[in-house]
């Protein structure tokens, strides 16, 4: 026990010590200010200096009012700006005493264009345009061969609209295929342009919790909309089980409605911000060996420059995975919710369960 | 005593974070194994009938999903132990 103490307290010592040098190269810090929201979009560091492109800042404050002004104007968090104070990246009110005044801070209200907000406006573009000179192609040539971007998107919808939406949902897959498909493209290109480690990407999007929280609702939400009689009587009474069993039953079925979502949350947020910090955790392994000896920086830049194409390749895979799984897994649930009482299944009288089925038990 | 012994560890911040990367391990372990097992079987079930693949390969990637979200629940918690400290 005290040899344990004894090792943390030397651990925390030289902790201290670090923070003393503030030129030391803190890995943790730097992983997590690239993974994390920020008011300006970070390009590079030349020498001390940081090269950033800046973003529009747009604060509501109950006395004075709505203000918009660049980010450039804070400096990178050097410089205060009518009265506001970059700290870490967060915009805080700075009292007459030149400390930041909390109670004000908490009454701001944020609604600054950051780089995940620009990033999801530009993947929005993207897609219109995609979508649109798509559209257009379709109605100068119907029924013709698909030519140039149309080639590259068809495929995708029918992969989501056969092997996905028809596969799950059954008949009535048409009213959901809008939203399954705008979800999918929205993750699949947000994911391949967090990618790109450079400006118009590096934006950690669907890493971040309140972006797939916030997909991960639309899709409760359309779910419980939809939810027929047989799709909420199985989850406040589950026929055929004994009266007993469903004080047990009812209440995990309840949680489980919320817990869903929940589940989609997590699994989009943590995959694409592992997959960030993975690769970012290779680069900082060049810098770490690089301040004990120049040499050994270079030798181990090689190996971790291998292994960070190698995980970006993997994570290639994961971004469309991701976004595949979210679908199927949004077109599951909707299928559960407008299922009808074994209509559609009863073409197969030895009982084998048909596709849905199976994943249903899956989920359950 | 063993409990009390890692209450009393857990409250120094070096040993907590040990406790969270250890939990974070053991998650990955299990979902390692859980996930070899659902491939394996896939690849079994595909040699057998190689005709139904494609449904076999959607409902693996669908499992294999589903266990990787238990193991990113226990990792989202390890990082919570590491920034709640």
């Amino acid at each position: 026990m005290v040899f344990i103490s004894s090792l943390s307290f030397a651990q925390e010592q030289a902790k201290s010590e670090n923070s003393g040098t503030p030129k030391k190269f803190n890995a943790g810090k730097t992983i997590i200010e690239h993974v994390t929201d920020a008011h300006e979009w970070h390009i590079m560091e030349l020498g001390e200096k940081p090269v950033a492109f800046p973003l529009p800042i747009i604060i509501y404050s109950s006395d004075k009012g709505l203000e918009m002004f660049s980010s450039s104007r804070f400096e990178h968090g050097a410089a205060d700006y009518n009265g506001y104070r970059l700290v870490g990246q967060k915009i805080s009110v700075v009292g007459q005493d030149g400390k930041v005044d909390d109670a004000a801070t908490a009454k701001l209200i944020d609604f600054s264009i950051t780089k995940n907000v620009a990033s999801i406006l530009l993947v929005m573009s993207i897609l219109l345009y995609v979508f649109i000179s798509v559209a257009n192609s379709y109605k100068k040539n119907p029924g013709g061969t698909p030519k140039g971007m149309q080639a590259l998107v068809e495929p995708l919808i029918i992969f989501i609209r056969d092997d996905v939406a028809k596969a799950s949902i059954g008949k009535k897959y048409k009213k959901f295929m809008p939203y399954l498909l705008t979800v999918f493209f929205f993750i699949l290109v947000t994911n391949l342009l967090g990618l790109i480690p450079i400006l118009p990407g590096g934006a950690n999007v669907t890493g971040n919790i309140a972006v797939t929280l916030t997909l991960a609702v639309f899709t409760f939400i359309i779910t419980t909309i939809n939810g027929n009689k047989h799709y909420w009587g199985h989850i406040i009474a589950m026929p055929g089980v004994p009266k007993w069993v469903l004080f047990l039953l009812t209440p995990i079925e309840i949680i489980g409605i919320f817990l869903k979502p929940f589940v989609l949350t997590i699994r989009l947020f943590a995959n694409i911000a592992a997959g960030h910090i993975i690769a970012l955790s290779f680069f900082s392994l060049i810098f770490i060996f690089g301040e004990m000896n120049t040499g050994l920086g270079f030798g181990t830049s090689i190996v971790s420059v291998l292994f960070t194409v190698f995980m970006l390749v993997l994570d290639l895979l994961v971004a469309f995975l991701q976004a595949y799984v979210f679908t199927l897994l949004s077109a599951i649930y909707f299928g559960a919710a407008v299922e009808e009482h074994h209509a559609d299944h009863n073409e197969d009288p030895a009982g084998h369960p048909a596709h849905v089925d199976q994943n249903q038990q899956l989920l359950t | 005593m063993l409990s009390t012994v890692l209450l009393q560890a857990a409250q120094n911040i070096g040993i907590g974070y040990g406790i969270a990367a250890l939990g974070a391990g053991m998650a990955a372990l299990g979902a390692g194994v859980g996930i070899g097992r659902i491939g394996g079987s896939a690849v079994e079930a595909i040699a057998r009938q190689p005709e139904v693949s494609g449904d076999i390969r959607a409902n693996m990637i669908l499992t294999a999903a589903l266990v990787e979200g238990a193991a990113f629940f226990a990792m989202v918690i390890g990082l919570l132990v590491i920034f709640m400290k």
